[in-house]
């Protein structure tokens, strides 16, 4: 309807044009000032990237050291080392991954593959929608709540990961039904006739030619999983001891680079370690972007081999 | 034969267990946070807590009123609103309507990029150069307030606004385009008096996402707001909602932990109407 109106001003606009020569030139110099404003739109856009991974790598490469890297922090010597907060972030990202994974590709199946009531499928979609709008402070809290007391977890890795089980489930469900969507019907009906069983169909081609799509979700995951921090300020907390193993590493607190980035800057002033953990997350975010990158332009060339 | 029926079932079963997980969770964060929350607001008091102006949770005579937070919120969402629709929308024209294939392809990524950028590091960038420049440009003592915190917002939810009102650009049919240019509109005209007015149900569901994640924004916001539990001003050191609930929440007991959870209830009802009115907003685009 507005379209319409929007028509009809535009020819408006055009009659008036040939009484009054002056007011072309008036139209034609708005169009330059708002052709300029979507220039400058654009390029503050672009400056405002560029200016904060320029930033962030001046500030923080020169802090990144081995020693940084490789060492827990030690009171005694009075040095900081942040590879408790890289075990933790690996050992986190593992863990929600390898739980989120099944249930959220399980998810999306039951929504593309079996379900067949509208009302169940929008409801599932909706809740879905709604766990992605939620606030991580608010997971952390639930989380805190659920898991690290309810279920006695008590703050560890291990209330940290499960409460980020749930908050990348909307991730991956919906990039593993997008792409299932995008699985030819013949491609299903190809199988069934061959007198394949509906779950048998699903692991043999449906999932399989769903693969990047999946894997995108996950990757996109495992970039909120790593930049995360309120969710995991009260269910995984702050520790920075290196565990003896993996089961002692997931029952007692560890925070992961982002948490430590926070409690190094807020908490005790340490800028120069405080950039050096934002360089080494820059790296991961821009390593995990090309990732994306890569998977979706594999998956477009194989659209159009199709 | 048999065993491939029960194989059937079984991984039917699974299927449908994992379908309904969303809504389990949904159902678990909800009871959760009311039951969490409710027992302090029924303590101090409905009124008493949500327009009491005067937070001192520690104080010997604790106060929880909690209307300078929700106000902080509220202005500090439609201040990042005001700065960063106009920019995202603008660079989403660029995007769909302006730029050439070649340069899209390069300033998209760009923007996917900034929305990876974890909060924690915004807030660092907020805290070591706005936060300063507040303090030079406006002459304060204290740079860290509303206005920064409106600024860091603002730049964190342009990649959303950006990538959505794109995608509702690029849906608009070009008949209509052609029509308005052929009517001898301008190609700038056209945009601004057509394509917008078009896409504008995709660009207010991005603008509804933009406040979603504005609102529920906690890290970032800590970084560079000051932390006080003053009434909104612009150059005022303040606290939002979520800022009070993750500032106090690690040391805090009793009837003040309590209140934080009422916080966090109070923020959950926000972000429900919020996620209420962009269903609407999805709606409306549909049937149009």
């Amino acid at each position: 309807m507005s379209t319409m109106q929007a028509t009809l001003n535009a020819s408006g606009v055009r009659a008036e044009k040939a009484a009054a020569p002056s007011k072309l030139r008036l139209r034609k110099a708005k169009s330059a000032v708002l052709l300029g404003l979507v220039y400058t739109a654009a390029a503050l856009t672009c400056a405002l990237l560029i200016g904060l991974i320029g930033y962030i790598f001046v500030k923080g490469v020169p802090h990144i050291t081995w020693q940084l890297l490789s060492t827990a922090p030690s009171a005694l010597k009075d040095t900081i080392g942040i590879l408790p907060n890289i075990l933790n972030t690996l050992y986190i990202v593992a863990f929600s991954l390898l739980l989120a994974l099944p249930l959220g590709v399980g998810a999306a199946v039951y929504l593309t593959e079996y379900a067949t009531s509208r009302r169940l499928i929008s409801l599932v979609e909706f809740a879905t929608e709604a766990l992605a709008g939620i606030p991580s402070i608010l997971y952390g809290l639930v989380g805190m709540l659920f898991f690290a007391q309810m279920l006695g977890f008590k703050t560890s890795l291990l209330s940290g990961g499960c409460t980020l089980v749930i908050m990348i489930l909307p991730t991956i469900i919906r990039t593993t039904q997008e792409s299932l969507k995008t699985v030819p019907a013949s491609y299903r009906e190809g199988a069934l006739g061959l007198g394949a069983t509906k779950w048998y169909m699903i692991r043999t081609i449906v999932l399989p030619s769903s693969l990047e799509g999946i894997i995108t979700g996950c990757i996109l995951a495992v970039g909120r999983i790593v930049g995360e921090s309120a969710a995991l300020l009260f269910t995984a907390g702050v520790g920075t001891v290196i565990a003896k193993n993996v089961f002692a590493a997931f029952s007692r607190s560890g925070g992961t680079l982002s948490v430590a980035l926070y409690m190094y800057v807020s908490e005790r002033g340490e800028f120069d370690v405080g950039y050096a953990i934002a360089a080494i997350l820059m790296l991961l975010v821009l390593g995990l972007n090309a990732a994306t990158r890569l998977v979706r332009n594999r998956m477009k060339k194989k659209e159009g081999a199709q | 034969m048999k065993t491939k029926h029960i194989t059937e079932a079984v991984m039917h079963a699974v299927f449908f267990i994992c379908g309904m997980l969303a809504i389990a969770f949904v159902a678990l964060i909800s009871l959760y946070i009311i039951t969490a929350g409710l027992p302090a607001i029924k303590e101090i008091g409905l009124g008493e807590f949500l327009l009491g102006t005067v937070w001192k949770s520690t104080a010997a005579e604790p106060s929880f009123g909690i209307l300078p937070f929700i106000l902080t919120s509220i202005w500090g969402t439609l201040g990042a609103i005001v700065i960063g629709v106009p920019v995202g929308v603008l660079t989403a024209v660029f995007l769909s309507k302006v730029a050439s294939p070649r340069v899209a392809s390069i300033v998209r990524p760009a923007v996917d990029l900034l929305a990876g950028i974890p909060s924690v590091v915004y807030g660092l960038v907020g805290m070591m150069v706005l936060v300063p420049l507040m303090m030079q440009v406006f002459h304060l003592d204290n740079g860290t307030c509303l206005l920064a915190a409106m600024l860091v917002l603002a730049i964190m939810i342009l990649p959303g606004i950006v990538s959505v009102s794109e995608t509702a650009l690029n849906a608009v049919p070009p008949e209509y385009e052609h029509a308005s240019l052929a009517l001898g509109a301008t190609w700038m005209e056209t945009i601004f008096k057509v394509s917008l007015p078009a896409a504008k149900s995709g660009i207010g569901a991005g603008v509804v996402l933009g406040v979603g994640r504005a609102i529920g924004e906690a890290m970032a916001v800590m970084m560079v707001a000051g932390n006080v539990p003053n009434m909104p001003g612009l150059f005022k050191s303040v606290t939002f909602l979520t800022t009070a609930v993750a500032k106090e929440m690690s040391y805090a007991s009793g009837l003040q932990r309590q209140a934080l959870f009422s916080i966090a209830l109070v923020l959950f009802i926000f972000i429900m109407l919020v996620n209420g009115l962009l269903g609407r907003v999805l709606k409306r685009g549909e049937k149009e």
